[in-house]
């Protein structure tokens, strides 16, 4: 609740360090998860749209997305996980065949 | 313990205990007047003498964002910049102190212009203090060398694992050759053993994130260990200055402060940085003349000497702070902190001089002395919260 802590303050600087390191790491450090900074998918305005009929399965927009959330094998139409996707529009842009529409998302 | 006498400039010095330092990485990008820095490390590491990747940037931004990267990693690292350098790498400077990585520098301080101006205040270097760097400034050549190398043990202490900036005041120090004992580098070593790779070392075989978005409450919680870091860092820089004493060089400084003629000194003059040399040529010749005066020489500005100030202050009738940094539209800036410490326990007059790199002798901290004395035996302190202005060439 209330803290102070000076020069005059420390006890036991050794076991205090640790202390200080010890949250420092928990708060500072995350392992790789996904979703590690929440369901970033509800910042979303745009959603992108696959049309099928157009994709070449070329995997373009698997490798730009910056959030990593295409997923795609050769040969077969991508995926987006729409719990992720920010709606940023890079796969819709740079999809060759103009195959991912980018509509308005709605609540 | 070996000592061998040299005669080196402020910057071959500081270049000189960071090969004894045995640093790991160096980046640096070249601003007079601290270039002879870099300039001397790039010949060691060019010639095999110091065994340590030196990354040559395009900026100082990135200057400080490779060793901040390096640091990460484990390595012990070291870089080095002057004003308009230091303004450049500020961003990377609060991310440095944020991520309590170890980061040792040397600043030559320089003015920040507008003019342009190569000569020394302390305006660049005391930018930062808010930041959770550890800030320290050396009276002599000597001393900066001293510093430099304990710098890297204050900075990777357990206890303490913030970055450390050693000051040096351009031309005044950086390029004038003083006598310096250099001790044996086995000294050294047993004085600075290799780095313990804390608080975590970034490895690719074991990724995480450093630093992702959080709530804000964590935000604070890392605020805190970094202010109980620094207010540890007061125990564990006076133990290091004690331990370099015996181990490597004789010299012990007296930590965050040096008190100067102070044991019955009922005046107190504060000051920082090479000038102090001067200003205790004028505490002499006021004591010669029978006033009670003395100087208490800020050693580290970070963490600040809260603890010592108000001892030295208990037995004082009234301080004078010579600043050569001025915080404009309020004070000199040791002045605030002198006043914010000391919250009216004894008055305190402000002046500040120096400013730009102005020539500040012997005779002018006379002067400065002799009316502060003046004025406060005649009882006129009710303006010393307006800082004065110390100019004796300019009518106004």
């Amino acid at each position: 609740m209330w803290f102070r802590y000076s020069a005059s303050h420390v006890r036991d600087p050794l076991k205090e360090a640790e202390e200080d390191l010890e949250l420092f790491r928990k708060r500072m450090l995350s392992p790789p998860m996904e979703g590690a900074a929440g369901p970033t998918g509800t910042w979303r305005i745009m959603k992108p749209v696959i049309h099928e009929d157009k994709c070449v399965k070329c995997g373009m927009c698997w490798l730009y997305c910056p959030e990593n959330v295409v997923s795609w094998e050769p040969g077969r139409v991508p995926s987006i996980d729409m719990t992720y996707c920010k709606g940023c529009g890079v796969c819709a842009s740079v999809c060759p065949r103009k195959a991912i529409e980018m509509v308005v998302e709605e609540v | 313990m070996g000592l061998h006498r040299k005669v080196l400039i402020g910057n071959f010095a500081v270049a000189e205990a960071v090969k004894l330092a045995r640093v790991d990485v160096v980046a640096a990008y070249p601003i007079t007047p601290q270039t002879l820095i870099v300039e001397r490390i790039a010949d060691m590491v060019e010639r095999g003498e110091l065994k340590a990747k030196y990354i040559r940037v395009e900026s100082e931004h990135s200057a400080l964002a490779a060793v901040y990267g390096a640091a990460l990693g484990g390595a012990r690292v070291f870089t080095a910049t002057s004003s308009h350098g230091l303004l450049y790498m500020y961003e990377v400077v609060w991310w440095a102190a944020y991520s309590k990585a170890p980061i040792v520098m040397g600043l030559v301080t320089r003015v920040i212009g507008p003019p342009w101006n190569i000569h020394s205040d302390h305006h660049d270097i005391l930018s930062v203090r808010d930041s959770g760097w550890i800030v320290a400034m050396a009276e002599n050549v000597q001393e900066a060398f001293d510093l430099t190398i304990q710098a890297f043990r204050i900075a990777e202490d357990k206890r303490v694992l913030q970055p450390m900036m050693v000051g040096l005041d351009a031309f005044t120090l950086s390029h004038t050759a003083e006598p310096l004992d250099v001790p044996d580098q086995s000294d050294v070593d047993a004085f600075l053993p290799p780095r313990e790779p804390l608080p975590f070392v970034m490895d690719p075989a074991k990724p995480f994130a450093m630093g992702n978005l959080g709530p804000d409450e964590w935000t604070m919680e890392l605020r805190w260990t970094v202010w109980r870091s620094l207010e540890r860092a007061k125990h564990v820089i006076k133990e290091v200055d004690r331990e370099y004493a015996k181990k490597v060089n004789g010299r012990e400084y007296g930590g965050l402060v040096e008190r100067y003629r102070l044991d019955d000194a009922k005046y107190v003059a504060i000051t920082w940085g090479a000038w102090s040399g001067d200003a205790k040529e004028a505490v002499d010749k006021l004591r010669d003349e029978g006033v009670p005066i003395g100087l208490l020489r800020i050693r580290f500005a970070r963490p600040f000497p809260r603890e010592e100030l108000l001892e030295v202050a208990s037995g004082a009738k009234a301080i004078v702070v010579v600043d050569r940094a001025v915080s404009m539209g309020l004070d000199g800036v040791f002045s605030t902190e002198v006043r914010s410490v000391l919250s009216g326990r004894v008055p305190v007059k402000s002046v500040v001089a120096g400013i730009g790199g102005v020539d500040t002798s012997y005779r002018d901290f006379v002067n400065i002395f002799k009316r502060f004395v003046d004025e406060y035996e005649k009882g006129e302190t009710q303006e010393w919260i307006v800082p004065e202005w110390y100019m004796p060439w300019f009518k106004g």
